[in-house]
């Protein structure tokens, strides 16, 4: 039965899991640290102890974790997976371009692989180059594979239940500032919705703001200053990457003739210049020249104040969105 | 089944594999199949012997050099040349090509262009048999060269660790591509590597189908029963290129000509002769996988070329 529970991210991450280990004797939970300690940010805790060997700790070996789970994806097992940060993705990337997202397609769908790679990723104060990055674009080069990326505790269940449910194989990127970041209000034991979908947070027609991970909640912040100077400004929160609601950008976009987006991956290659690109070829006249906030093309400095002077932020996106609108 | 059928059989078996490879040789010469193509010429004992193990139920992960792999599970060979001549009715519709295509249907969970990249998928099919209620075995079959790749290495320990039915088959062909592999390992006996992980691990004749069958039989049962896995180190040869292409210049002179003596389907023609078998049956055992390799080139090259209108389908579910 639906209800509603006062959660953190990282327990509607755990809330899903168990529904999902639960509903679904198929799935199995494994990756470095997920069984017994319960996650190094705690977010699989219990869930050994409930589920017994359909949760268990793996040696640190990416490429086994990966190809293990395509491989008992193959043969009916539904595996939920966990990279424990997105940088680990780069030693064992084969699995996932070459072997998950081949297997459907070559195989004329005679084989699948629907498995779920819970990973998480992104800056915060301290953490070196390696563990820093944000690397979806990797994913979203990569047809075959499914990309989300929730940054509230309602899509963090939600997603992850999506995910789940998807027979393709799901990336889903969540994020470690967000974890136990605080609690809200999350739905859970409802329908489990499809993949992809927008979240409009926030309404208005002076601009668009397209967002998706922790920039979204600033992409917000900056809405709301901008609104204060009096222009009313659309943020569309696009937790799906892929397949991303190309439809909801563009008629967005149709509508406000200005665009900024804003990711915390780097800017060359990022998945805002596709954005750009689409817009630019779905003909829509802009009235004011598109706007990409991203870290520049650089690597991240462990210092929290380096790290402050290159990561986009509130402020970064509130003056990109006035620069569209004036 | 007497010792000497089962030594014409597995000479049959060994025709199969090396006149349709000759066939593919031959159909990549003239155009008619383009692209990179590895053959197994020389290496047919190692699939004949350790197939005939498997259980259907089974998983089979192969590599690039796989074609033979695929006929010794049973994939029908015009299933097989279809999809390297890129046909509708190729075994995955011309999608796969020679490097990577596959036939679940038949056991046989397909070939692999990544060396070495197999081995964790076998893995995890090992993984899955031991939640859904079968004693599926996994075997991985790979090169010497992929001995050293770290998801091979990856792979044993998981496998180890979790005490997993996976047969590690490497077949060791002296070369990793074309460089010699005791150039590219301080210790050239590769087996040894399974002791540091906890699995056995042996060197074998892989050049004789009995001695195969019998230790791949024992390695999967061993696993099976709980035993953990096994790596097998099958002693080889290849006697062509790499790729169809391949100068072949790090070949020592009169290397081919020494292995030509000692292939397997020379040896077991000696063997069979020594045994006493008519060279009559001796004969028949290339005459049948000829006439079976000819009929289906013929009906491979008359199929239907794959269907344009469908390339895009199966991308996502």
């Amino acid at each position: 039965m639906p209800e509603t529970r006062t959660i953190s991210f990282g327990e509607a991450v755990n809330a899903a899991l168990r529904r999902s280990l639960e509903e679904r004797p198929e799935v199995l939970l494994y990756g470095e640290d997920v069984g017994v300690p319960g996650g190094v940010f705690g977010v699989t805790k219990g869930l050994h102890k409930q589920f017994g060997d359909r949760v268990f700790d793996t040696p640190i070996s990416e490429s086994a974790i990966l190809g293990s789970a395509i491989g008992a994806a193959m043969f009916g097992r539904r595996p939920v997976v966990e990279i424990m940060w997105s940088d680990f993705f780069l030693v064992a990337l084969d699995q996932v371009v070459n072997q998950a997202a081949n297997v459907r397609y070559v195989s004329e769908g005679r084989l699948t692989a629907p498995l779920t790679i819970r990973t998480q990723q992104g800056a915060v104060p301290g953490s070196c180059a390696q563990h820093s990055q944000s690397l979806e674009a990797f994913f979203l080069h990569t047809p075959g594979i499914r990309v989300c990326m929730p940054s509230t505790a309602q899509d963090a269940y939600d997603l992850l239940l999506a995910a789940v449910d998807c027979d393709d194989p799901v990336v889903v990127i969540e994020n470690r500032a967000l974890y136990h970041a605080g609690k809200t209000e999350v739905e859970v034991g409802g329908p489990v919705a499809p993949i992809g979908g927008a979240r409009p947070r926030r309404t208005g027609d002076a601009a668009t703001v397209v967002s998706w991970g922790t920039l979204s909640s600033q992409a917000v912040v900056a809405a709301d200053s901008l609104a204060s100077e009096g222009h009313e400004v659309e943020v569309l929160e696009t937790p799906w990457l892929d397949p991303f609601p190309w439809d909801d950008v563009t008629a967005s976009v149709a509508r406000t003739g200005r665009l900024v987006v804003a990711h915390e991956a780097n800017h060359t290659g990022g998945f805002g210049a596709e954005i750009l690109a689409r817009v630019a070829e779905s003909g829509i006249t802009l009235r004011a020249i598109p706007q990409r906030v991203a870290v520049p093309d650089m690597r991240l400095p462990a210092a929290p104040e380096l790290a402050r002077a290159v990561l986009p932020d509130a402020a970064g996106i509130a003056d990109a969105i006035r620069r569209v609108v004036s | 089944m007497t010792e000497t059928d089962r030594m014409l059989r597995d000479l049959r078996d060994i025709w199969r594999i090396r006149l349709l490879e000759e066939k593919v040789r031959d159909l990549r010469a003239s155009g008619e199949i383009v692209g990179s193509v590895h053959l197994c010429i020389g290496q047919e004992a190692g699939p004949v012997g350790a197939c005939d193990a498997l259980r259907p139920t089974d998983a089979l992960f192969v590599t690039y050099r796989g074609h033979g792999w695929a006929v010794a599970r049973g994939v029908p060979v015009v299933g097989i040349l279809a999809e390297l001549l890129g046909r509708a009715s190729g075994v995955n519709g011309g999608r796969g090509g020679s490097a990577y295509f596959s036939a679940p249907e038949y056991g046989f969970h397909g070939e692999n262009s990544i060396v070495g990249a197999g081995a964790p998928l076998a893995v995890g099919a090992a993984l899955a048999g031991r939640y859904d209620g079968t004693d599926r075995a996994a075997v991985c079959v790979f090169g010497d060269g992929a001995m050293n790749q770290g998801a091979v290495h990856e792979s044993m320990n998981f496998a180890a660790a979790f005490d997993l039915p996976v047969v590690f088959v490497c077949e060791n062909n002296g070369y990793s591509e074309l460089t010699p592999i005791r150039d590219m390992v301080r210790h050239d006996v590769l087996a040894e590597r399974a002791r540091v992980y906890g699995l056995l691990g042996e060197r074998i004749d892989g050049d004789d189908p009995a001695v195969v069958r019998e230790r791949v039989a024992d390695a999967v049962e061993s696993a099976r029963e709980g035993g953990g896995p096994v790596l097998l180190e099958l002693m080889t040869a290849r006697l062509v290129g790499h790729y169809i292409g391949d100068a072949e210049q790090y070949r020592a002179p009169g290397e081919l000509e020494r292995l030509a003596e000692v292939e397997p389907a020379a040896r077991l023609g000696r063997a069979l002769r020594e045994a006493g078998v008519p060279d009559a049956d001796i004969d028949a055992a290339r005459a049948d996988a000829a006439a079976e390799i000819d009929a289906a080139e013929a009906e491979a090259l008359a199929a239907t070329p794959a269907d344009v209108e469908t390339v895009r389908s199966h991308v996502h579910a």
